[in-house]
């Protein structure tokens, strides 16, 4: 059914994954858990208690030196100099017409170590390309074999691992971590996520993650906590409108078009860095196309790579669709032209030969509520 | 746990003859490849179908899965309950989660299909 395994990784909770049930599939060239006791169970999880991923196969690439803001600055999109110790922000690495080679996350160390956590099928990629860079007076390792990445999500994620750790984590913002330990294990544990719920996402050595692993499910079952696979963490990213790379944006798509504006940053202490052109100037008088989300209002799903039609005409394809299962919608994005892409405007997907009606609507589909 | 009293295909569907009545659904194994299903396709009533030809899609939310006749035959009733309720299929797949019923062309063609020991033989190999 599925291709060969013998090639494709495996992350250090592989045997629990297994040991669980999870149904596994192969994922930017590693074999991941997609679901464990249901897609739809494991996403209402995360919307109203807590889910429990893998997301080992992120990568984890180290910029160190005294040269490392300088050269961040130059190869990111955001001002890494906006950071303090112990802050992380959301960042791309633009190519130089504005395109993404990836999305980030950089997390700042100290003054003169960074990390940038990277998507797994990008990895050998995004080293690549640092290196080519030019890095001065610091240097890029590939740490991604040192950690493995647990992410804890939802509105329950606090009241399950404050018992575990020494650290305070109401005392740890959005986008904030800090260095401890989850039931002794040593572990950074990171305000962060990729489901539109709070959460933390909690780095430790590949070593150590079998038994947090086990500790927090244990912890947290009696509220509610359930492990998630990635089938559940898509649909909970599409409901809460956040990229995927290689569907909602590549190295064809500008920062801008994807409607990244706010990551790409153009003060003066920034200076200048690769894109910023381009993306200078969509910034000031719009991008030529919009990445949009739209709501499925006739019978049918879109998914991935289906057929937009605009006035009946051919305007571009999905890029991310699915049924979406807080929401109960079958909702979509996809890039149309800027003038054609306010709320309401109706589109029609091309369904496996059939067109069925959707209209753009404002995004993101789901905000929780604070 | 595969009923005794129909046929099954390689592509997972099951039907259950009556006479020349046959009814139609997928199995157990097909809705837990599948997933949660959400999401259903069936014909109108009238429309003839060869056998293993189209009729219908079956969507979960990860998957889309066309849907096979075992047997040839032209379409007499379609559980419209369970295109409202689709995850019935997931609760219920070799009952309440029936899709179609025909009036099948040749009963006896039926035979060729796999039975239940033979079925679960295969998907029993399948899943290694």
């Amino acid at each position: 059914m599925e291709a060969s395994t013998t090639t494709l990784r495996k992350t250090p909770l592989h045997a629990i994954h297994r040991e669980m049930g999870a149904k596994m599939v192969p994922f930017g060239g590693w074999e991941m858990p997609v679901e464990y006791a249901g897609l739809i169970a494991e996403h209402m999880a995360v919307r109203q208690a807590a889910g429990l991923f893998d997301v080992s196969h992120m990568g984890e690439l180290e910029v160190a030196g005294p040269g490392a803001l300088a050269f961040l600055q130059r190869v990111t999109s955001n001002n890494v100099a906006k950071l303090a110790d112990g802050q992380a922000q959301y960042s791309a690495l633009p190519n130089p017409s504005g395109a993404p080679l990836d999305d980030v996350i950089v997390y700042r160390r100290g003054p003169e170590r960074f990390m940038l956590v990277v998507n797994a099928g990008n990895i050998e990629k995004d080293f690549a390309w640092l290196r080519a860079q030019g890095p001065q007076g610091c240097e890029v390792t590939d740490k991604s074999e040192a950690y493995a990445l647990l992410a804890l999500q939802g509105p329950r994620a606090q009241d399950i691992l404050q018992p575990l750790t020494p650290v305070d984590l109401a005392g740890v913002a959005y986008y904030h971590f800090a260095d401890g330990e989850v039931d002794g294990h040593p572990a950074t544990l990171a305000r962060t996520g990729y489901t539109g719920e709070d959460g933390f996402e909690i780095f430790v050595a590949p070593d150590r993650a079998e038994a947090v692993w086990r500790r927090l499910i244990e912890a947290g079952k009696e509220k509610g906590l359930q492990p998630a696979g990635l089938g559940a963490r898509d649909t909970l990213r599409l409901e809460a409108k956040m990229c995927l790379y290689g569907n909602d944006m590549d190295e064809t798509t500008t920062l801008v078009e994807a409607g990244l504006g706010w990551i790409v940053s153009l003060d003066e202490a920034k200076g200048d860095f690769n894109g910023r052109g381009v993306l200078a100037e969509q910034k000031k008088t719009g991008a030529p196309r919009k990445l949009v989300g739209f709501e499925v209002t006739g019978r049918g799903i879109a998914r991935h790579g289906y057929p937009v039609l605009l006035d009946g005409e051919a305007a571009g394809s999905v890029t991310s669709g699915s049924y979406a299962p807080y929401l109960q919608k079958n909702i979509g994005l996809c890039y149309l032209p800027a003038a054609r892409s306010a709320a309401g405007t109706p589109v029609e997907i091309d369904v496996r030969g059939r067109n069925v009606a959707a209209r753009v609507v404002p995004t993101p589909f789901y905000k929780r509520s604070k | 746990m595969y009923p005794s009293d129909r046929r099954y295909t390689k592509q997972h569907e099951w039907v259950r003859l009556e006479g020349d009545r046959g009814t139609i659904g997928i199995t157990e194994y097909a809705q837990k490849q599948l997933g949660d299903v959400v999401y259903l396709e069936l014909p109108e009533v009238g429309r003839k179908l060869e056998a293993h030809g189209s009729f219908g899609t079956v969507e979960s939310v990860k998957a889309v899965s066309e849907l096979f006749s075992p047997v040839a035959g032209e379409v007499v009733e379609v559980n419209s309950a369970l295109v409202a309720k689709p995850e019935t299929i997931n609760s219920d797949p070799h009952g309440q989660a029936w899709m179609i019923k025909l009036r099948v062309t040749d009963p006896k063609a039926a035979a060729e299909l796999l039975d239940a020991a033979a079925y679960q033989a295969y998907v029993g190999s399948e899943a290694k």
